[in-house]
């Protein structure tokens, strides 16, 4: 495919789509969104450029493995339950780190958000494994 | 106790693990491990003997009553004792007998780790660890009986063992199950102390049968013997520990350490008895028969196996105390003949009787040993084997139930085992001197065991009591549950016991004479035999499996066709016939709603889906068929959407995306819709989706009307902020309260990931 | 509404069901959305529907009965991302079995065996 208006347009909504991926992940505690739905709109960004221009190009700008992307966020995944071990609670019960930071007010930290972070980065490998696959890129 | 087990695994891997070519002497270690686990048992005797047993239990799951449960009493005191003591001699010997084959390491191996498995056998406390242990046991001997593979009868000797010993294992297992449900425990002490209990249930008799089957298969019981003379292709030292300490005696312990659970019932003192007695002349009969010495001795086994299990079945305290005697007498016997037929075989190259004679002259050592060993098999004083015999008559003449059946054919088959004694004596030792191809002798570590084994028969037939108070008498107490003192002598006077003792030795001793001095007497015994018995059960056996086999593959083929829609067929078909037989069976409810259409805007949502699901199943372009599933996608996200379920409804918006994505791509290089079904079977298919797709609507329709409990959806929404500071409480189950699903569930993905990417990644040039 | 919708779920399970009968490939693979659309749907339906309550909470302590059902929600959240997965999977076998056997029609594959 190579349309100019596509084209042109893949650059903008691409960094929308990343964007908005980003905000799904980051809200998706509070509102709706979450690790899977940010993964998934990350990877359709790219596939979406993907079909804008050439698969290959996508695939040597991407530099990361797909599969780098599923191990770290497999890595994070397991991350999270090391906090409850070491706290000597359950396994994968959420252990939270509350910071006050002034203005803002109270900011929470805890285990859950790294594992949806985890769960994000696996979707997003998976889906690329899934595209540069079936295309026969690698 | 189960340290010792530890050491028999620990050294049995170790040992695997170094080479022969490196260490030359690993059977002799391995020997001296069975003489340190020997001195071991020994130095508990006289804890036993006060009466005593050691226990010890490491628990496993114990909610399900399976713990490591181990118990030192009389009775596996005994075994334990004969399972590394004669052990030790057994690798003694092996040292010598294996040195010219290869693969020694696997040898030692596997039969080390089956002084292990059966120690573990005798030490069980707990039935279903028990089991374990016999059917490890099972296991390792086909692997020794097959260790020459290279040789078919060996593999299909070894394969009707384990299929023999390991089925009748498991229909074991089948009786313990079932005796346990009643005991409510697989402790064995438990079941001594509810024995009551258990002969009065329903139970008992299957539960008595399938543990009885069990040990028939093990103790090789007709009708189940045919596999123990195939064993015999095993290497020699195999042979000897199996036949003589190990593995067929396994079914008498069994049932041994069972008596005090399931004794003193007339199933038992009829059933037991019956086959022993018929095992025992089987065995006999055609010992005399054979012409291969190891074969003579494998029958013999027989017929000491079927003496054993028609004591245990017997059931007095006499046919008790003869049997613990006896097994003792046939395990010296047995392991020192065995260890000398391989001598023979080793220095002469052939196990024939009629190639062989005049061996005396060659091997004096060996004929002296083998002479008492053959003296204690025939029950001729002052062997210990004579001691056993007159006990063994005075339990039958005492026996209640079919006590005259058991006499006749105890004397009989006593007969036949004093001209079997003697013939092969005379055979072997004795007669004219063959001309071998090698220059017999009896150098080598060789002859160490049977020397030593044969001197024990003799010195305790002379001094009987001090094995009876040591060893028999403990074993004794361990199945009587009462203290029980034990004197043998030699001598018992002039009674009916000593007459028929006269009676029989005065008839074997006439067989023998008969056979070797008409010798076509024994070769149209051998031809009689052939016509009578034209049936052999291990042909039978093996012809039943090839049919079977037959069978399951004519089966196979006709279900496993290899059309893969007709498989599908098969499951959907079944699945909706079942749905509709449940709606059936529920009938009589009633709609949960009225029809509505209200709001308007979900109606007409649900009427595009319907519609392009529709269009799409039926249209022939690929395109808009895709596109159309596409638009059926996303209206089910705007279902979602109406209904609560916001991030339900983005999510399956991008995945339908990705979907719809994804299919483009694959499409450009697959090929155009081919019209490949007719039209009499889309008017099938159709039938068949509609019959499914209606009863899953019904299905729909009832489960809206089930009132779920909340429970759980209601802690979830309580505590979401209040535990887990997220106010989306979907995302908070998914990667809080649920956490372990979504691990699940991304493993999934990554998995399917990784199959797409080794499916379709570029061959490597 | 919960009537069209089990009507629905029936039509979607038939549709899926006729396709994943039909010989070709790509038929195939839709018949398997179709029915995962179709689970996905009865799983959603069967715990009752309810109209603009999603389940968000404040940070107040939050009153169960006023919303919907938040764990059907999130099983069916699960089962649609993995039944992309499957999909794709299926998608990659039939390619690859398309690229061996050169053939659309899957009866043919009970002859790629050995």
């Amino acid at each position: 495919m190579n349309s100019v208006i596509l084209q042109i347009a893949a650059r903008y909504i691409k960094a929308l789509l990343v964007l908005f991926a980003m905000i799904a992940l980051l809200r998706g505690h509070n509102y709706p969104g979450g690790g899977f739905i940010g993964g998934l709109l990350a990877a359709l960004s790219v596939i979406y450029y993907g079909f804008a221009f050439n698969v290959r190009q996508v695939r040597e700008k991407l530099k990361v493995n797909p599969a780098t992307y599923i191990a770290i966020g497999l890595f994070l995944v397991v991350l999270s339950f090391i906090p409850s071990i070491l706290n000597q609670l359950e396994l994968m019960q959420g252990v939270w780190l509350k910071v006050q930071i002034p203005v803002l007010g109270e900011l929470k930290l805890g285990t859950p958000f790294l594992f949806d972070m985890g769960v994000f980065l696996t979707v997003i490998g998976v889906t690329f494994l899934f595209f540069f696959s079936l295309t026969k890129v690698e | 106790m189960q340290n010792i087990l530890l050491i028999y695994f620990l050294f049995s891997l170790g040992i695997f693990v170094i080479p022969v070519k490196v260490f030359k002497y690993k059977a002799i270690v391995l020997a001296l491990v069975q003489v340190g686990a020997f001195i071991y048992f020994a130095s508990k005797i006289p804890i036993i003997t006060d009466g005593e047993t050691i226990n010890s239990i490491l628990n496993w799951i114990p909610e399900l009553g399976l713990n490591l449960s181990f118990i030192l009493n009389g009775l596996s005191l005994a075994f334990a004792l004969l399972i590394t003591g004669i052990g030790a001699l057994v690798f003694i010997y092996a040292h010598a007998y294996m040195k010219s084959y290869a693969n020694t390491d696997r040898f030692f191996f596997f039969l080390f780790l089956f002084s292990g498995a059966m120690l573990g056998l005798v030490l069980s406390e707990n039935l279903i660890q028990l089991f374990i242990f016999w059917e490890l046991t099972s296991f390792l001997s086909f692997l020794l009986i097959a260790f020459f593979h290279e040789k078919e009868p060996a593999r299909k000797a070894a394969f009707q063992s384990l299929f023999i010993t390991g089925f009748g294992g498991l229909i074991l297992l089948t009786g313990i199950i079932l005796i346990g449900s009643v005991a409510q425990s697989y402790s064995l002490t438990e079941w001594i102390l509810k024995a009551d209990e258990i002969r009065s249930s329903a139970f008992y008799v299957p539960g008595l049968i399938l543990i009885l089957i069990g040990a028939f298969t093990k103790s090789a019981q007709f009708p189940f013997h045919f596999w123990l003379p195939g064993a015999m292709q095993a290497p020699t030292p195999v042979s000897s520990y199996l036949h003589s300490a190990t593995m067929v005696k396994a079914g008498f312990f069994l049932l041994a350490s069972l008596n005090p659970v399931l004794s003193g019932t007339i199933e038992w003192t009829y059933i037991i008895p019956l086959f022993g007695v018929i095992t025992m002349l089987v065995g006999a009969y055609f010992a005399i028969t054979q012409t291969d010495i190891k074969a003579i001795l494998a029958y013999t086994t027989i017929t000491a196996l079927g003496i054993l299990i028609l004591l245990i079945g017997v059931d007095t305290k006499l046919s008790i105390k003869a049997a613990i005697l006896f097994l003792f007498i046939h395990a010296f016997y047995k392991a020192t003949l065995f260890m000398v037929a391989g001598l023979i075989d080793k220095k002469t190259g052939t196990r024939d009787l009629s190639k062989l004679g005049g061996l005396a002259h060659y091997m004096p050592i060996t004929f002296i040993v083998a002479l008492l060993a053959l003296f204690s098999m025939a029950g001729f004083p002052p062997m210990l084997g004579f001691l056993g015999k007159e006990l063994v008559y005075e339990a039958k003449v005492q026996s209640p139930g079919i006590a005259s059946l058991i006499l006749i054919f105890g004397v009989a088959a006593n007969v036949l085992m004093i001209a079997v004694s003697l013939f092969f004596l005379k055979k072997v030792f004795l007669g004219k001197k063959n001309n071998y191809s090698k220059n017999p002798n009896e150098k080598g570590l060789f002859i160490v065991g049977p020397a030593l084994l044969a001197t024990l028969s003799l010195f305790f037939g002379l001094f009987p009591n001090i094995l009876g108070n040591s060893i028999i008498e403990p074993a004794i107490q361990s199945i009587f549950l009462e203290t029980y003192h034990v004197k043998l002598k030699l001598w018992h006077g002039f009674n009916k016991v000593f007459f028929l003792s006269l009676f029989t030795v005065a008839s074997g001793i006439l067989l023998f004479y008969l056979i070797d001095k008409y010798p076509k007497l024994l070769e149209n015994w051998r031809k009689l035999n052939n016509k009578i018995f034209t049936i052999k059960l291990a042909d039978v056996f093996s012809n039943g499996l090839d049919n079977f086999i037959e069978f399951s593959k004519r089966n196979t083929r006709v279900i496993q066709h290899g059309y893969h829609r007709y498989y599908l067929l098969t499951i959907i078909v079944v699945t909706a016939l079942l749905l509709w037989f449940q709606v059936f069976v529920t009938r009589g409810w009633e709609l949960p709603t009225k029809l509505s259409f209200n709001p308007f805007y979900i109606s007409g949502l649900i009427g595009i889906i319907i519609i392009s699901t529709i269009f799409s199943a039926i249209n022939k372009s690929r395109i808009a068929t895709i596109i159309a599933m596409g638009v059926a996608g996303y209206g089910i996200s705007l279902i979602f959407l109406y209904y609560s379920a916001i991030d339900l409804a983005i999510t399956q918006i991008i995945v339908e995306t990705l979907t719809v994505v994804m299919f483009v791509i694959v499409l450009q290089k697959l090929p155009r819709f081919a019209k490949l079904s007719s039209k009499v079977t889309k008017i099938r298919d159709l039938a068949i989706a509609l019959v499914f797709g209606s009863v899953m609507t019904i299905l729909a329709l009832k489960a809206v009307q089930v009132e779920f409990n909340h429970t759980i959806s209601d802690f979830f929404v309580e505590n979401s902020y209040l535990k887990a500071y997220g106010k989306n409480v979907v995302n908070v189950i998914l990667v809080d309260f649920r956490a372990l699903d979504t691990l699940g569930e991304i493993t999934v993905l990554t998995i399917a990931a990784l199959g797409v990417f080794v499916l379709l990644k570029k061959k490597k040039a | 509404m919960e009537i069209l919708l089990a009507i629905l779920v029936g039509i979607l399970y038939t549709a899926g069901v006729y396709m994943i009968l039909r010989r070709s490939i790509v038929k195939f693979i839709i018949g398997i959305i179709f029915l995962s659309n179709a689970t996905n749907l009865l799983v959603f339906l069967a715990s009752g529907v309810v109209s603009g309550k999603p389940v968000f909470v404040g940070e107040e302590p939050a009153n169960a009965s006023q919303m919907a059902d938040p764990l059907p929600q999130a099983l069916v959240l699960t089962a649609i991302v993995i039944g992309f997965g499957i999909v794709v999977f299926t998608l990659a076998l039939k390619y690859k079995f398309f690229e061996l056997t050169g053939t659309d029609d899957l009866d043919q594959l009970k002859k790629t065996d050995n």
